[in-house]
């Protein structure tokens, strides 16, 4: 039962008769079960043997989609018609939703195979995956450790070699973080290229679903499936179709990279930045000029996020009051149901950020908190426009540190929320970011993140095509792998 | 230092529909306190002449024709009901009996 393959090798595999979808689903199911990284909530067998049967038939008949019969991961916040959806919380609890998000139709179309639902923190509110009512997972590279998060279980799939991709989805880093964390490539596209219906709302302004690969021409290939406009998402732009990977072997001569002061300051570890310069270094002597760009306003993404984000999400979730989906908890009066049903329901964190999120929009704070940070949010997204006049894409660590411990962080919400000092900016600003294998410290991966300009797509799987070609980051396996 | 403390946790935690433990309570101050002394740092960016952005999309009123379209069916839309009656959800009586007068 060896691990994956790419989509190109599984593609031409299943062209040349090597092998069948249902063969590569029936191992990605065993893979599933016997995960021992709690990286899984449900897997989908029954589900995936009808979708690999169908695939089978389609590539019998000649289709040439790539993605056609691939086995693949969703992460538990993207709803799926019959398949039960959680949210990784106890409020939806039994939930089956009655259709499926546009990326799961959008992948079903294709023929790729969904194998079952992966594990993350609760509503996709933390950077652990330890906010999950169904337990942490836990990262292959160490057991011990977190695989980041929110998107945790999505990204161990792909890093343990049970799926080929994996769906997640990136408020402030959820894609992005957990690739680096566990040595995979992680990607959250422009805010507006993929439609969010049918995928459970955190902070709407902010949320972007993406893919998780062990290639980056795979993370391309499945961003291809995704991007489009959706008329049941009024934010999906109408943008022109373009082949997402015309790019990815023209390399990196000739382009102008910036690198941000503001991203090597302020409890970075010493080992992710030398992983992250000496990978500028290598762009550098594949041909890129490198130059030192500022964003000044760096220093208050985290404010802005901690406003934003939790203000939208106490708006979302207002829903969850035990009437028409999920956990109910009867009080002795309407009001009462609602706050036994949430109190009961919800998790730490989430009832944290409700707090907060419902304080930032009361009378009195409103302007103080909310008005004040969707105007400093103008700020950092001008200090992007103006950064990318200059130069092709910028090149920062994605995360201040490798994985750490499970427990070492969960009492001391602000040093969690530091985890994405790095990438919530780029949600902040919509823009799209790419996380990519860039060596190791401490025997831990770290991630390399490659941002570009809105709807520059291309340029981001360009730079990072370019690097992978040039480094051996991404042939790096955990250990406990290599054991078995 | 922040605003905040224990009466206005509990006040949001109310307007926010949520029940919480007086442990919870205790906790989430402390924590929350801390959050907001690093988000109130905003306070010293100058916004003077910068709008708010709320969206980052150049998209305006995105609008589409009234078109009659298939939906849910009532069975679909209802089967996840923690509780039911019929076709209808079941919750508790919202308005009460005026109690009589005199």
């Amino acid at each position: 039962m060896a691990e994956a393959g790419t989509v190109r090798e599984l593609a031409s595999a299943l062209r040349a008769r090597s092998t069948s979808a249902v063969e590569l689903a029936r191992d990605a199911i065993a893979r599933a079960k016997a995960d021992p990284y709690n990286a899984w909530l449900l897997v989908a067998e029954e589900h995936a043997l009808a979708l690999a049967q169908a695939a089978d038939e389609r590539i019998a008949a000649g289709d040439p989609a790539l993605l056609c019969g691939i086995p693949w991961a969703c992460k538990d916040i993207i709803g799926t018609k019959d398949v039960e959806t959680t949210a990784g919380s106890r409020i939806l609890d039994g939930y089956v939703p009655p259709y499926s998000a546009t990326v799961v139709e959008r992948l079903d179309r294709e023929g790729a195979v969904m194998i079952g639902k992966t594990n993350l923190d609760e509503f996709a509110m933390g950077s652990s995956n330890e906010n999950s009512a169904f337990g942490p997972a836990h990262n292959p590279w160490d057991p011990a450790r977190v695989p980041g998060g929110s998107s945790g279980g999505s990204a161990v799939s792909v890093a343990a070699g049970e799926v080929t991709f994996a769906l997640g989805t990136d408020t402030g880093g959820s894609i992005r973080q957990p690739g680096a964390l566990t040595g995979i490539v992680g990607m959250k596209p422009t805010y507006g290229r993929v439609s969010r219906y049918g995928v459970v709302a955190f902070a709407s302004s902010l949320d972007q679903v993406g893919p998780f690969a062990r290639a980056v021409e795979d993370a391309a290939i499945v961003c291809q499936a995704l991007f489009g406009l959706d008329p049941s998402d009024a934010t999906t732009m109408p943008l022109p179709a373009e082949d997402l990977r015309r790019d990815l072997e023209r390399g990196v001569k000739g382009m102008r990279l910036g690198v941000p002061k503001e991203y090597f300051i302020r409890g970075i570890e010493p080992g992710v930045e030398r992983a992250v310069r000496a990978a500028i270094r290598d762009l550098e002597s594949q041909g890129a000029s490198i130059e030192e760009v500022s964003l000044p306003s760096t220093d208050s993404a985290l404010g802005v996020y901690y406003i934003i984000q939790p203000a939208e999400a106490s708006a979302n979730l207002a829903r969850y009051d035990g009437v028409r989906f999920g956990l109910r908890v009867e009080g002795p009066d309407l009001v009462e149901t609602y706050k036994r049903t949430r109190g009961a329901g919800f998790g730490a964190e989430v009832k944290r950020r409700m707090i907060l999120g419902t304080y930032a929009l009361s009378t009195g704070y409103y302007d103080a908190y909310y008005v004040k940070a969707q105007k400093v949010r103008t700020l950092i997204k001008e200090e992007f426009e103006r950064v990318f006049a200059k130069v092709d894409a910028l090149v920062t660590p994605t995360s201040p540190s490798i994985a750490f411990g499970i427990g070492a962080k969960v009492n001391d919400p602000l040093q969690m929320y530091l985890n994405d000092v790095f990438t919530l900016p780029v949600n902040i600003a919509g823009l799209p970011g790419i996380s990519i294998p860039c060596g190791l410290s401490e025997g831990l991966p770290v991630g390399l993140q490659v941002i570009a300009g809105y709807f520059q797509e291309a340029t981001l799987f360009r730079v990072a095509a370019a690097y992978e070609r040039a480094t051996d980051h991404h042939t790096l396996r955990p250990s406990t792998l290599r054991k078995s | 230092m922040s605003e905040i403390d224990r009466g206005v946790v509990r006040y949001v935690a109310d307007l926010a529909r949520i029940a919480l433990t007086d442990e919870e309570v205790d906790r989430f101050t402390a924590q929350l306190s801390v959050v907001l002394d690093a988000v109130g740092k905003l306070r010293e960016v100058d916004t003077e002449r910068v709008p708010p952005t709320a969206s980052v999309l150049p998209l305006q009123n995105v609008l589409r024709e009234d078109e009659v379209r298939e939906g849910l069916t009532v069975e679909q839309a209802m089967r996840n009901a923690p509780s039911r009656d019929g076709d209808l959800f079941r919750v508790q009586t919202v308005i009460e009996e005026r109690p009589p007068s005199g």
